[in-house]
């Protein structure tokens, strides 16, 4: 029964809020709203029962992506009569799109109708004692450690390249250097004089 | 307590409301209490700490402090500015009191004490915790005022960059442990050589102890790395224009988060219930009661640092955040699943 009732109501603010997203004017509320459909896709994997999911859908999408996503839109300069302007100019592409997602839900629906097709065999019968995590491990750590390790690499390389396209190195910047600032002792920078009345100091 | 419920003919789905509903209530009325006496010991400390005397009028020994400047806030008129996203700006201290709360659901008091036994307890408090920035950025936001918005942008850098360290410390325990549940991990720490229990006293782990409360301090945004409330070059951050209850939220949320962060360290590395000595008559005072006992010397620490540590600056922030922590993280979890692997999964094969 409970069940019935949390799969309807995390589903059905789903599909609000992910219609929101598009539909808010406001870019910052299109975030929020997205999160808000992250967080209800999570509570969807908690019913399937693929907690481990839904807490990395958490950790990555809405706890860094999303976090990203709102410092980018934060910093625009929301001009709310631009964002209407630009409605009928973009009408026949949007029309387009949705004639093509249109066209791809009706064929989905005429295969899946058509009978049941095995898309993916299970790799291995999953022993129900494991937890999710030990599941998920034990497959990716045999069966699919090449695919995963060349996933890291791939991100290590995209990473690399994003830092090289950003970097440049700016001259005229004096940085703190903490490991000298460490090694520096009150006898290299100060110096007591017992001086005369009436003279200055020789430096 | 469901069984409970069960048992005098109730039937199981309202049992099961009816003991979840009580379990929250009595964790969220306690933990709001233990905030406002913790306001009460932190001015205390920071006072003696400055040689000054601290809250000392109302009730006694200015006991009653907290609860009258919350009295206070409640009687307070409510002021929205006129440019601010009035939803957005009402919402973002709900959000972080909220998230501040929530993450207790998986804390362990005692062998079975616990709201949610869930196998990702731990990836649960990282989810959790990796919501409270939006609490500050869209308050930030909000407010339409410049100050606020430097602190939201400020907020979120920091707190993204100092959670990649704590995920990797997180990740060492979770291996020593072999487990994502969080009394697994507290029980895994008993008897280290024998006689101690924590993972504190793990040469391997012990690093990782002082890392993480430092990463604590920087998460929850305490002194010295108060950057989004730096009073001198931000006036009050993101709570710049709040005011009253909204105020008030924004001030109970920061201490439950506090309080939460102290009980981490206790459960993570210092054993959590367990006595910190291995041995049978400790083991007579209730488990709660040295959870207790190490969350309030995680407190004292977090005050001791906040009044007399300076803040850092901002880029020294984020050197301390990217160029030191999490290379030694990395390499932590490097050498924590090396060493597993050599002593405990049988060796190179």
């Amino acid at each position: 029964m409970i069940h019935v009732v949390a799969f309807y109501l995390f589903a059905t603010l789903v599909v609000c809020s992910g219609a929101l997203t598009i539909l808010s004017r406001n870019p910052v509320h299109s975030v929020l709203w997205l999160i808000l459909a992250f967080f209800n896709a999570a509570g969807l994997m908690i019913l399937l029962g693929a907690e481990f999911i839904a807490m990395l859908l958490v950790i990555v999408y809405v706890g860094a992506v999303a976090v990203l996503f709102l410092f980018v839109v934060m910093m625009l300069d929301i001009d709310f009569a631009e964002l209407r302007a630009g409605f009928v100019d973009y009408l026949p592409f949007g029309l387009l799109i949705a004639l093509v997602l249109l066209a791809e839900i009706v064929l989905g629906i005429g295969i899946w109708s058509a009978g049941p097709i095995e898309l993916a065999q299970r790799a291995g019968p999953v022993n129900p004692e494991l937890t999710n995590i030990q599941a998920i491990g034990a497959l990716l750590y045999t069966r699919y450690i090449f695919l995963f390790e060349a996933a890291g690499i791939v991100l290590l390389v995209a990473m690399i390249g994003a830092i090289v396209l950003t970097h440049r190195a700016r001259g005229g910047v004096r940085p703190q250097n903490i490991a000298k600032q460490n090694r520096r002792r009150p006898q290299d920078a100060v110096r007591n004089v017992n001086q005369p009345v009436g003279q200055g100091v020789e430096l | 307590m469901t069984a409970f419920f069960n048992d005098h003919g109730v039937p199981y789905d309202l049992a099961w409301l009816l003991s979840t509903v009580i379990g929250i209530l009595l964790i969220a009325l306690p933990v709001m209490l233990a905030v406002a006496m913790l306001i009460y010991a932190d001015r205390k400390i920071w006072a003696a700490m400055a040689l000054r005397r601290g809250p000392n009028v109302v009730g006694p020994f200015g006991l009653l402090q907290s609860f009258a400047d919350g009295l206070k806030v409640m009687l307070q008129e409510t002021i929205v500015p006129s440019a601010a996203n009035k939803a957005l700006f009402l919402i973002a201290p709900i959000i972080t009191f909220t998230v501040a709360l929530m993450a207790w659901a998986v804390v362990p008091f005692q062998v079975g004490v616990v709201l949610a036994n869930i196998n990702v307890g731990l990836l649960y408090i990282l989810a959790i915790s990796s919501l409270g920035v939006y609490g500050i950025v869209l308050a930030g936001w909000a407010s339409n005022s410049k100050y606020p918005f430097y602190s939201a942008i400020r907020a979120s850098a920091q707190m993204i960059s100092y959670e990649v360290s704590i995920g990797f410390i997180l990740i060492t325990v979770v291996l020593w442990a072999g487990s994502f549940n969080l009394t697994t991990i507290v029980e895994s720490q008993k008897g280290y050589y024998g006689f101690l229990n924590g993972n504190g006293f793990n040469p391997l782990l012990f690093p990782m102890a002082i890392m993480f409360l430092i990463s604590a301090m920087a998460e929850t945004a305490r002194a010295p790395f108060d950057l989004t409330e730096a009073e001198s070059e931000l006036v009050a951050g993101y709570q710049t224009e709040y005011s009253s209850m909204a105020f008030a939220l924004y001030w109970l949320g920061e201490y439950a988060n506090v309080i939460l962060m102290c009980a981490l360290n206790a459960i993570l590395f210092w054993g959590g219930y367990l006595p910190p000595f291995d041995w049978a008559p400790l083991y007579m005072v209730p488990g709660i009661l040295w959870l207790f006992a190490k969350i309030l010397f995680f407190f004292f620490v977090f005050s001791w640092v906040k009044a007399t540590v300076p803040r850092y600056r901002y880029d020294q922030l984020m050197r301390l955040g990217w160029k030191i922590f999490l290379p030694t993280s990395l390499l932590f979890v490097f050498l924590v699943s090396g060493f597993l692997m050599l002593t405990r999964y049988g060796g190179a094969q």
